[in-house]
């Protein structure tokens, strides 16, 4: 077996000193060293999205990156968005909107949508459309999530939620 | 004030948006991982496995004394086959397991899997209904020669007259892709040991707990109270986590063999090899027509490839027999033969998918109509006008019996929404600048909510059908209801909570729904079939009642009232025609407290109810507008209408929502997903990149409308919805491109339509046009 090494990860501004081999991924480091388990995992090779968290602002499918490659960035995971009992404008809309059936999918949606409105909030319908159409979900035929994040994307633009980095 | 009929939020969200769902892998922490070794061969005998020393490997051998696992059908016409926990002698499909590994985590558990070697002496295996079906075949199954498993047959006496006086005969050939329901969470499960009991407890992402821990019991011999079976958030299943698979026996067995937790999380590549398949179908199908396009027979020969073995509990009749009954779908048909065969192949077992073979026979009868109607001259909605049932209750050639619904009201509203005159305007236009519009239609029926009768007609020697509840409103005037439904996304608890809240005059967030826990539920059948609103919300509403009755006794003697002058609304227990009131938490209360003074109510609040229906029938009609681009084969979809009636809504926005994740999966049946097999039978699309289901990018805006009939099969007046957006799509996207592709004069009866299928239609019809 390969060696471990000790880093540091930095997820949602906390650090996590863990012991990880080097072909970890950043996907398996959140959920079983770090016990942040609402990255989820449907494909293990990079289609389908739900493993995306953001990595120094960046939306990235922690499936296919390392965790020893995260050392030193900020990963912000879908256990960050919410301030305490407040829901970010997208888990609101999400929540408000039918954005979810199952709810794997969603986390990914989540942290890919918080990725795309930050650097952007002047997104366009069409070009949110080009943005979520990178993840996949099953159950909703996508129609309640893009509601949903335009419906936050209106709400983030008049009132921008503080980004906590 | 009615909670029924609200969109109301689900209750379901907060935990699952903030990341606190509980899927299986979040519970695996600290669990050794388990790992099966996958047969790379579809067909062959097993000489040998080669394992490393010392190390935790099981194979069959280990596993003497566990059964296989054996469905059956008290048909004569079915011939049973066992599926073993791992493969003994034989290999009978490609990614079956052989082995199992055992290590402390999974990177471990994969390592040692790849050191792990099977000699396999391969045979030449059965891929497709042409090899399995051939003069002189090898068998699958060496005790089923001709590889048919079941087969029914059906043949009303004056069905050859039809044929003899038809005007028209309509021929048609269909093939179905064969598809994965394909969950975004694939299978899973963490067995937790307990030392002191000797009892397991099985999480797992399942859609019926109570049969899994009843099949693993059987299988393993061992009392169903030391099983406790819990299927925890579970991310999608659409049919595909109803069956018991060898992987769980396998975890229950290792976890009292080793004494501890053990994890099981299938991947991507496993999901598509190991997990269930469904649609793999080709349909001959002839139709005799009148003159005026009146239907008058049918004549099918139907198929179904059901894979190696068949799936617990419903078998490997599921699609052929469903197929069987239920083939003349919303049409009149007086004369109706059918012969309907379920074929053993070896590929991945056939298991239910949403819709199971109800969008290929919509496909074919609404593929049919369209024939139709141009080879009489008729319009495609005039033609379906004339055949489609509007008296009820309608009884179908094969005994069904049809509530009321709105078949022609439905297919007028798709087609007013959808302007099929204004579009026939733009499409003249449109073609004129060298651009392929096309409209298409699907009418069809759903039948959902059937209990007992239904599955005991089809001979299962497991029965499913009904539910039970047991509702509790505690001393706080809280509410429990244990349900044995199972749901896995559809919002159901929300919906039952608003049935209930009105039972009881309370709001649904003091409305707990506990499913899915064999200890904490009453025996129940789980969540498939579009039932659970039709059955667990008929039976909570019956519980529920009848909890209602005794508070109402309770606070009539609290307020020296008649109990039939009781009504339970908005927090209260109030007596009609008085300013008398009384909080519903405090006569609760009282019936635990002071029940000495409610002899006729009894002392607590507790009743359990059953329900049984016979079944009823939603109904929709599909309309959609394609472009087609004649060049690349390429399918754009502009417009998607659902005219839909599935009774009374409960919660509006969950039903569409529904109706739009049945959709996108009909879409994707129609223009992308299927799973190829080489002639050996090696599955080619092992990941979601081969796979094609659809993204955002691929999926028209549903624009949905509401018909609400109201029926006397359900108490609930709800009908089911969960599949009839798998059901209708495929016809409707299929009528469209053909549709679009008439100055070619093209048919097209095979799914997925993919752009190398469409584009090969166009060469043939223009190699045909110059000679
Ligand atoms: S799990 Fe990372 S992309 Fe699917
Ligand atoms: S909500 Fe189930 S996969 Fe998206």
């Amino acid at each position: 077996m390969a060696e471990k090494h000790a880093i540091t990860l930095n997820a949602n501004g906390k650090d996590y000193r863990i012991s990880v081999e080097a072909r970890r991924t950043l996907a398996d480091a959140l959920r079983d060293d770090c016990g942040l388990t609402g990255t989820h995992l449907g494909c293990e090779h990079g289609v389908c999205g739900a493993c995306t968290v953001l990595v120094d602002g960046k939306p990235v499918r922690s499936c296919l990156m390392f965790a020893v490659q995260a050392e030193g960035q900020a990963v912000r995971t879908v256990e960050g968005l919410a301030k305490g009992e407040v829901l970010h404008p997208l888990q609101k809309a999400f929540w408000e909107n039918h954005g979810l059936q199952c709810g794997f999918c969603t986390p990914g949606f989540l942290m890919l949508a918080t990725g795309a409105l930050e650097a952007e909030p002047d997104l366009s319908e069409a070009e949110l459309r080009d943005i979520l159409s990178s993840n996949l979900c099953r159950c909703t035929g996508y129609q309640n999530i893009i509601k949903s994040v335009c419906a936050a994307a209106s709400e983030m633009r008049a009132c921008p939620p503080s980004a906590d980095r | 004030m009615s909670w029924i009929g609200r969109s109301l939020p689900r209750l379901e969200d907060p935990s699952l948006l903030v990341g606190q769902g509980r899927y299986v892998a979040d519970l695996a922490r600290g669990a050794a991982a388990v790992k099966f070794v996958r047969s790379p061969i579809a067909a062959g005998r097993i000489l040998g496995i080669e394992a490393p020393e010392g190390e935790l490997v099981f194979t069959a051998a280990d596993l003497a004394g566990v059964r296989p696992i054996c469905p059956i059908l008290h048909r004569p016409d079915y011939i049973a086959v066992e599926q073993p926990v791992l493969a003994k002698d034989r290999v009978m499909f490609c990614g079956q397991a052989l082995a199992i590994v055992v290590a402390a985590d999974q990177g471990l558990a994969e390592d040692l899997a790849e050191q792990v070697f099977a000699d396999i002496e391969a045979e030449d295996a059965i891929i497709d209904f042409e090899g399995a079906l051939a003069e002189g075949a090898a068998a699958v199954h060496a005790h089923a020669p001709g590889n048919v498993l079941v087969e029914g047959k059906l043949r009303s006496p004056g069905l050859d007259a039809v044929f003899a006086d038809a005007a028209e005969i309509v021929a048609l050939d269909l093939r179905s892709g064969r598809q994965s329901a394909m969950p975004l969470e694939g299978r899973g499960g963490l067995a937790r040991y307990d030392d002191i009991s000797g009892r397991v407890t099985l999480y797992a992402s399942v859609q019926m707990p109570h049969m899994l821990r009843t099949g693993i019991a059987d299988t393993l011999m061992m009392p169903e109270s030391d099983l406790r079976v819990v299927a925890p958030d579970v991310g999608g299943g659409f049919g595909q986590k109803m069956s018991l698979f060898p992987e769980y026996v396998a975890l229950v067995w290792l976890a009292r063999h080793l004494k501890r937790d053990l994890a099981w999380i299938e991947d991507r590549r496993e999901n598509f090899l190991a997990s269930a398949h469904s649609r793999d179908q080709a349909f001959s199908v002839r139709g005799a027509f009148a003159k005026d396009g009146t239907l008058l027979g049918l004549d099918a020969d139907l198929k179904s490839n059901v894979g190696a073995f068949s799936c617990y509990p419903v078998t490997c009749g599921v699609e052929p027999l469903m197929a069987l009954a239920e083939l003349p779908g919303p049409y009149k048909v007086a004369e109706y033969g059918v012969r309907s065969r379920g074929v053993t192949t070896n590929t991945g077992m056939m298991a239910p998918y949403r819709g199971v073979s109800r969008p290929m026979l919509t496909l074919t009868m609404e593929r049919m109509m369209d024939v139709a109607a141009r080879r009489l001259g008729l319009d495609p909605l005039e033609i379906r006008r004339r055949n489609l049932i509007d008296t009820f209750p309608h009884r179908s050639p094969t005994g069904l019996v049809y509530d009321e619904g709105s078949y022609k009201e439905a297919m007028e509203r798709a087609a007013e929404a959808i302007d099929v005159a204004a579009f026939r305007e733009r499409q003249a236009k449109a073609r004129a600048q060298g651009r392929h519009l096309g409209i298409g239609f699907s009418v069809f029926s759903e039948r959902t909510g059937y209990g007992t009768p239904a599955y005991a007609a089809r001979g299962m020697g497991i029965v499913p059908g009904y539910e039970i509840v047991s509702c509790t409103m505690d001393p706080s005037g809280f509410v429990e209801a244990r349900i044995g439904s199972s749901p896995h996304g559809q919002g159901l608890k929300t919906a039952l909570a608003q049935l209930i809240a009105d039972e009881l005059g309370t709001v649904p967030e003091k409305v707990r729904i506990i499913s899915g826990d064999t200890d904490a539920t009453p025996y129940g059948w789980g969540t498939f079939a579009s039932r659970s609103m039709v059955i667990a919300g008929g039976a909570c509403k019956l519980a529920a009642g009848k909890v209602a009755v005794r508070l109402k006794i309770v606070a009539a003697v609290l307020m020296q009232a008649k109990a039939e002058d009781v009504v339970l609304e908005d927090g209260l227990a109030r007596v009609v025609g008085t300013n008398l009131s009384l909080p519903i938490p405090e006569v609760a209360r009282a019936a635990y407290h002071q029940s000495h003074r409610f002899p006729e109510a009894g002392p607590g609040l507790v009743e359990n109810a059953t329900y049984d229906p016979g079944g009823t029938f939603s109904n929709a009609c599909h309309a959609c507008i394609v472009e087609v681009d004649v060049e690349t084969g390429g399918v754009t979809i502009e417009r998607f209408v659902v005219a839909e009636d599935a009774g009374l809504l409960i919660n509006p926005m969950i039903v569409d929502g529904q109706i739009h994740g049945g959709v996108a999966q009909g879409i994707a049946n129609a223009l992308f997903e299927e799973l190829v097999y080489d002639e050996t039978g090696n599955l080619l699309t092992v990941s979601l990149a081969d796979y094609l289901p659809p993204t955002i990018a691929e999926m028209p805006t549903i624009e949905i409308e509401h018909l609400v009939t109201i029926t006397d099969a359900s108490i609930t007046k709800a009908k089911g919805v969960g599949e009839g957006g798998a059901i209708g799509a495929p016809a409707a996207v299929l009528n469209a491109i053909v549709d679009a592709l008439s100055p070619y004069g093209v048919e097209l009866f095979q799914m997925p339509a993919t752009p190398q299928r469409i584009r090969a239609l166009i060469r043939d019809a223009e190699r045909k046009a110059h000679g």
